[in-house]
């Protein structure tokens, strides 16, 4: 079953064209890997699926009114006046004891009354990424899980995410720049310049 | 603040020293009538405060310029949030803001009297309408340093308005407001005693008035020390306790 139809036409910045016949199809579950270049559209096309960016020609269905979006940005976005648990019971709907398993979850146990400036980085994107996942959403994205964290972090970031994802389904776009990194995760990888022009491949 | 505090406790008991000192100088070199020293003043504050003379004017002020606070940082922070938020707004209304912002104080108190007659109401009317365009142009400013990424956040995640209020937009507009407040109430208590001094039969200016009339130098002296002292303790009492709350997490 598809899960996403995303098919861009174009989307311009100004005089610039990033994405153009751009069509992709995600199956119920499939974890897809994104990578290409810097600056060749990837978090662009996370915000168009996010339904942040709107000023595109083309179509992605469902909208991003009928489905619900858990998005996992580069900076980990965490309101730093509340506390952890504070974060995910108002972004993810959820209650302090559901709260608490996701926090036990992702190896953060009793961290909760905590502010996100006092976290890590790699702790605060690892919180992100539990209040993504605990929206229940129909589509997880997830902008360069990796980025800026030391090799040691990453290594456990990445095996956080497999064990989350094993634990609850979802289907998953994540970009990343790192094919490596990709291929240990997706499902499917896809490079995003080949999805441009007239012949796309799916 | 970081400083050790014993340090900071005896500058600040140095200066408040020499400046008393410079007053019983000045007040030695000239007559009582001129410029009264300290123990006159305090005994003029002493017999006004045993009448209830004092407190009934400082009263009738404080609530003067309570009201015309919460009145224009009400509407100012809505005026500034809608001009900060809305560009065709911000375009539309800016005009209207330096006018407002570069209209005498005066001249609106004079307006407001001329046009409802020597009331309470054209009295914090004009109050509020002279603080207004200054707590906009903080909101607004604050509204424009709001983060774009937090607001992306609040909307993939579906926060409500409510919630992005609450939660998003107020918390980062906190430093602006505490400004707004904190100059507010400045500008505010000065401009109620001359809307006071104009044309109001109570309150601290309206009593600063009637001593300039008889040459009372240290009645209005004592009233001005007094209300000093009030609105100190309105500053260390209140906005600065309210300011710290607010600004907790940063500290973390």
């Amino acid at each position: 079953m598809t899960a996403l139809d995303i098919h861009v036409r174009a989307k311009r910045f100004g005089e610039d064209t990033v994405l153009q016949d751009l069509e992709l199809k995600v199956a119920d579950g499939e974890v897809v890997a994104i990578t290409g270049r810097s600056g060749v559209g990837k978090t662009t096309l996370l915000n168009i699926i996010a339904g942040l960016d709107t000023a595109f020609e083309g179509t992605v269905s469902p909208g991003p009114a009928d489905r619900r979006v858990g998005y996992v940005f580069q900076e980990p976005r965490l309101l730093p006046w509340r506390t952890v648990t504070e974060n995910l019971c108002l972004a993810s709907r959820i209650g302090p004891a559901e709260a608490e398993r996701w926090l036990r979850d992702i190896g953060l146990a009793g961290e909760g009354q905590k502010l996100p400036g006092q976290l890590s980085l790699g702790m605060q994107r690892r919180v992100a990424v539990a209040r993504a996942l605990a929206l229940r959403p129909a589509v997880l994205l997830l902008d360069e899980p990796f980025a800026s964290l030391d090799v040691e972090t990453a290594v456990e970031m990445r095996a956080l995410l497999q064990r989350l994802l094993a634990a609850h389904p979802t289907t998953t776009l994540l970009v990343t720049h790192d094919a490596a990194e990709a291929a240990e995760l997706a499902t499917r990888n896809i490079v995003l310049d080949s999805l441009q022009g007239p012949s796309p491949t799916v | 603040m970081s400083r050790p505090p014993t340090t900071g406790r005896l500058v600040w008991i140095l200066s408040l020293g020499s400046l008393l000192l410079l007053w019983v100088a000045a007040a030695a070199l000239t007559d009582p009538l001129t410029l009264p020293g300290p123990v006159q003043v305090l005994g003029v504050m002493g017999r006004e405060a045993a009448d209830g003379e004092l407190f009934h004017h400082l009263a009738v002020t404080l609530y003067r310029v309570a009201l015309a606070f919460v009145l224009a940082m009400s509407l100012g922070i809505m005026i500034g949030l809608w001009m900060g938020l809305n560009r065709s707004a911000d375009r539309f209304l800016d005009l209207w803001l330096v006018f407002f912002l570069n209209l005498p104080a005066l001249v609106v108190m004079i307006l407001a009297y001329v046009w409802l007659g020597l009331t309470e109401v054209a009295a914090i009317l004009a109050v509020t309408v002279n603080k207004v365009p200054n707590v906009v142009v903080t909101v607004r400013e604050g509204a424009r340093a709001l983060d774009p990424k937090l607001a992306e956040m609040a909307r993939v995640f579906r926060f409500t308005r409510w919630q992005t209020l609450c939660h998003v937009i107020l918390p980062q507009m906190a430093p602006f407001l505490a400004a707004a407040a904190r100059s507010g109430i400045a500008l505010i208590w000065k401009i109620v005693l001359v809307v006071e001094l104009l044309g109001r039969g109570s309150g601290v200016g309206f009593k600063l008035h009637l001593h300039f009339q008889l040459f009372e130098i240290d009645a209005i002296l004592a009233y001005a020390l007094a209300f000093i002292a009030v609105m100190q303790i309105v500053e260390w009492g209140i906005l600065r306790p309210l300011e710290q709350r607010a600004n907790r997490w940063r500290h973390a």
